[in-house]
């Protein structure tokens, strides 16, 4: 199918969002779409699937022009959508998600499940999805939910699928089977709109890229005559001298320590922190760092293990005893535990230090709008007003909120589990250089992440987790993608 | 979004309740009457007092239906204090002090208990109409006070407004405040937004919770004691489906059933909304058994505009 978008308009009230795009999807292709968040990528493409309306422009379908009414119709044409924020449903099998809305029928009226069963395998096969049709999807990591709702599109025979950040909560091993999948559907004559903010993945798997900037497309061209540089220098209009800011922090004494902590996925886990240091966390999906974060914070019971802060030992039993110690927590789950998408940028950064400006039990309003737009400034949030929903912010900049929410309280001690998930290029530049000028004003980091080149480019020392385990822990001069893994696989011998 | 829209969108409780004031007068104007304005207020009073209540624990996401058997429970205690020569005063309290009670036991089951709010207050509905049967031995207690004091609560008038209206108006005032200017309050609406945001952030979830189901227990008492004023007796079966009157006055007022959205302003013109509907269609002579039906059918109409607002 052969698809093009000429001079497309849309504005969300005084938002202008898309100022004329041009795109053009060839058939049988994997084609790269990027670009900041904000830049108008998945307006873009929920105009195509008819979600919403353009103001202005056309829709060419193999030479005809058309417009979708609702997503439904865009579907029933051939092209199908997944976006970011999958949909599944976690309480029904495989089989049924498949199937959900489009459930074949016996004569009498009742479900054919033979005929749906036999249907789901040969797609599977066809695909070469090893992939149990039975399984509770709750039961599905989050790789093969992903595959379900791919899979789900072709069982309609999509000739266009829009994938949204596919790859960005998937391991690498789930990553390559999508990949696979991908190709294969490129072989049968498919197109791909590959949305990703992953530079490495789109230059290894996709044809061409399209970069959208500010609301218009600024490039198309072939992943075979471009580069990296050229990539980052038309998202972001200008050069990105290195992906890393350069250190200034020097490291004190230590201040934060954890001796012997096990529960439910990690056992005897002891390490320590120094004052103005990023400790990086390495390790697979599922390995447990989130977990250990989470015990330490006072979110998950421990079973056994002590911390100290400044040398007193901490009684943390929730998470509040954890912030009144001077620890903060930004979680890997923004929009389900970071932020309030209901509350204005004000309120959700004003949430957990209010007592800053609250006199006689009622908040100072303006000593409030003082301090929060100091953090918001710091944090160079983008944003008409403060008292704008954080719902209708970028995922870099809602990121940014919480980060500036959780400066509002003044910890020692900051966790970032994945600071940067799902934030375009320039976004995370700033949330390093911000990381860096934190540290070096004395605040120590602990910072989980699954990007190899952010552990390394980031942390001071880097401890690995395997399976629950603490691995061992890096020093900087140490630091190599390849001992990391080594050590995130279990092979534990390479250190010593 | 346009300006009007946007004045449009945050009146449209206000917009409604004009519309339906006018109509009504329109139709029999002894509903303007100034009397029947001030009867008006009075009888929106009971309601309006345990909306408020209901207002707070929506706004956490959840819900509280053993409102109306608190408001009997309380009143039976009330009643028998006084019988055993309490003073008016510190009877309504202790009443409101057990209403409070009442409603952080409904707040413990919902925090620690882990249970649903709606199947725990539904288990604590049933058992304080229970305790108040048993209490009351389903008698009425009457004969309680000619105190000038304890009539003038339910009955009286102050600078020509009925006392439960101005109950009303400072209690809206106070709940206000502390929705809107207090840290208690900013957290009443996290946890409605997000709750498990609200833990990671240090917010006390759980005591709030216990607090909010407090609050609507003590206002429910509250609201019983203005009853037992008017009616000089407490009533075993007083209260029964306020709780429904209460939550659909906080829907109308615009307040999001998931909670983390809503306004006190408009839970007190719900019950306006609710008040003159039942006023206005007695004036207007129509039976009780269709009124019933015009005020669901208004419920409906008020969540299908609030419905195409949001969209």
């Amino acid at each position: 199918m052969n698809v093009i978008l000429q001079k497309i308009h849309k504005q969300f009230a005084q938002n202008v969002v898309l100022n004329g795009v041009d795109f053009e999807l060839l058939d049988a292709e994997i084609h790269a779409l990027m670009g900041e968040n904000g830049a108008g990528k998945s307006t873009l493409m929920n105009i195509l699937t008819g979600l919403f309306p353009a103001d202005k422009g056309h829709i060419i379908i193999d030479g005809k022009t058309l417009q979708f009414n609702s997503t439904h119709e865009s579907e029933e044409y051939g092209i199908t959508f997944i976006r970011q924020e999958l949909n599944v449903w976690q309480n029904l099998s495989v089989l049924e998600n498949l199937f959900l809305g489009k459930e074949i029928r016996t004569k009498l009226g009742f479900l054919n499940k033979i005929q749906m069963r036999q249907l789901a395998e040969d797609k599977l096969n066809e695909l070469g999805i090893s992939l149990d049709i039975d399984k509770l999807v709750a039961n599905c990591s989050i790789g093969e939910q992903q595959l379900i709702e791919i899979v789900k599109a072709l069982m309609t025979n999509s000739q266009v699928l829009i994938m949204d950040e596919p790859t960005s909560a998937l391991t690498d091993k789930e990553a390559a089977i999508l990949f696979k999948v991908m190709h294969k559907l490129k072989a049968n004559g498919v197109s791909i709109v590959y949305i990703s903010h992953r530079m490495e993945e789109i230059f290894e798997h996709c044809d061409r890229i399209t970069i959208m900037r500010d609301g218009v497309s600024v490039s198309t061209r072939l992943i075979a005559e471009t580069s990296f540089q050229q990539v980052v220098r038309d998202m972001v209009g200008r050069e990105l001298s290195e992906r890393f800011p350069a250190k200034t922090h020097t490291i004190g004494g230590e201040i934060f320590s954890v001796s012997k902590l096990s529960g439910k996925r990690f056992q005897d886990i002891s390490f320590s922190l120094r004052k103005g240091e990023i400790l990086g966390f390495a390790g697979l999906m599922g390995a447990g760092r989130s977990e250990i974060m989470r015990g330490i914070f006072g979110l998950d019971p421990l079973d056994t293990g002590e911390l100290y802060l400044n040398n007193q030992r901490l009684n943390i039993r929730e998470p509040r005893d954890a912030i009144q110690a001077g620890i903060g927590f930004i979680t890997e789950n923004r929009r389900d535990e970071g932020i309030i998408l209901d509350f204005s940028i004000k309120e959700n950064i004003a949430i957990n230090n209010m007592y800053h400006y609250t006199d006689y039990g009622l908040i100072n309003k303006r000593a409030e709008v003082d301090f929060v737009q100091k953090l918001a400034d710091k944090l160079l949030i983008k944003m008409s007003s403060l008292n704008l929903a954080a719902g209708r912010l970028s995922g870099g900049n809602q990121q940014k909120v919480v980060i500036a929410k959780w400066l509002g309280s003044m910890p020692q001690v900051l966790i970032m589990d994945e600071p940067t998930r799902g934030i375009d290029v320039n976004a995370k530049r700033e949330i390093y250089q911000l990381m860096n000028e934190l540290a070096a004003s004395g605040m120590s980091i602990i910072m989980v992440s699954s990007e190899l080149p952010e552990v390394i480019g980031m942390s001071d020392r880097v401890a690995v987790i395997h399976e629950g385990q603490l691995m061992g822990i890096l020093e900087q001069h140490e630091l190599t993608q390849e001992k990391i893994i080594s050590l995130a696989t279990g092979e534990k011998d390479v250190v010593a | 979004m346009s300006w009007h829209k946007k004045i449009g969108d945050k009146f449209l409780p206000f917009i409604g309740f004009i519309i339906l004031f006018i109509v009504i007068g329109m139709v029999n104007h002894d509903f303007w009457a100034p009397m029947n304005i001030l009867n008006l207020l009075r009888q929106i009073s009971i309601n309006a007092l345990i909306a408020f209540g209901m207002t707070f624990v929506i706004l956490t996401g959840g819900i509280d239906l053993s409102v109306g058997a608190i408001l009997a429970l309380a009143s039976a205690f009330m009643a028998s204090f006084m019988v055993h020569g309490c003073d008016p005063i510190v009877a309504i309290i202790l009443a409101t002090l057990i209403g409070a009670l009442l409603g952080a036991i409904n707040g413990l089951l919902v925090t620690h208990g882990k249970i649903a709010p709606f199947i725990a207050t539904l288990a604590t509905m049933t058992i304080y109409r229970g305790m108040t049967m048993v209490y009351t031995d389903g008698n009425p207690i009457t004969g309680l006070s000619d105190s000038f004091w304890f009539q003038v609560f339910g009955r009286g008038y102050l600078l020509g407004l009925p006392i439960p209206a101005i109950t009303v108006i400072i209690t809206f005032i106070i709940a206000w405040i502390i929705l809107n200017k207090t840290p208690f309050g900013r957290h009443v609406y996290a946890i409605g937004g997000n709750e498990k945001a609200s833990i990671i952030s240090g917010v006390k979830v759980n005591k709030i919770k216990i607090l909010v189901y407090a609050i609507n227990g003590l206002l429910a008492a509250l609201a019983g004691s203005i009853v037992v004023s008017r009616l000089n007796s407490a009533q075993p079966t007083a209260g029964v489906s306020y709780e429904l009157d209460a939550i659909a006055a906080v829907v109308l007022g615009g307040t999001s059933l998931t909670g983390g959205y809503g306004k006190i302003v408009g839970t007190l013109i719900g019950a306006l909304i609710i008040g003159t509907l039942n006023n206005g269609l007695n004036i207007l002579g129509v039976s009780s058994f269709y009124q019933l039906i015009v005020k669901g059918i208004v419920i409906l109409i008020a969540v299908f505009i609030d419905r195409r607002k949001a969209a």
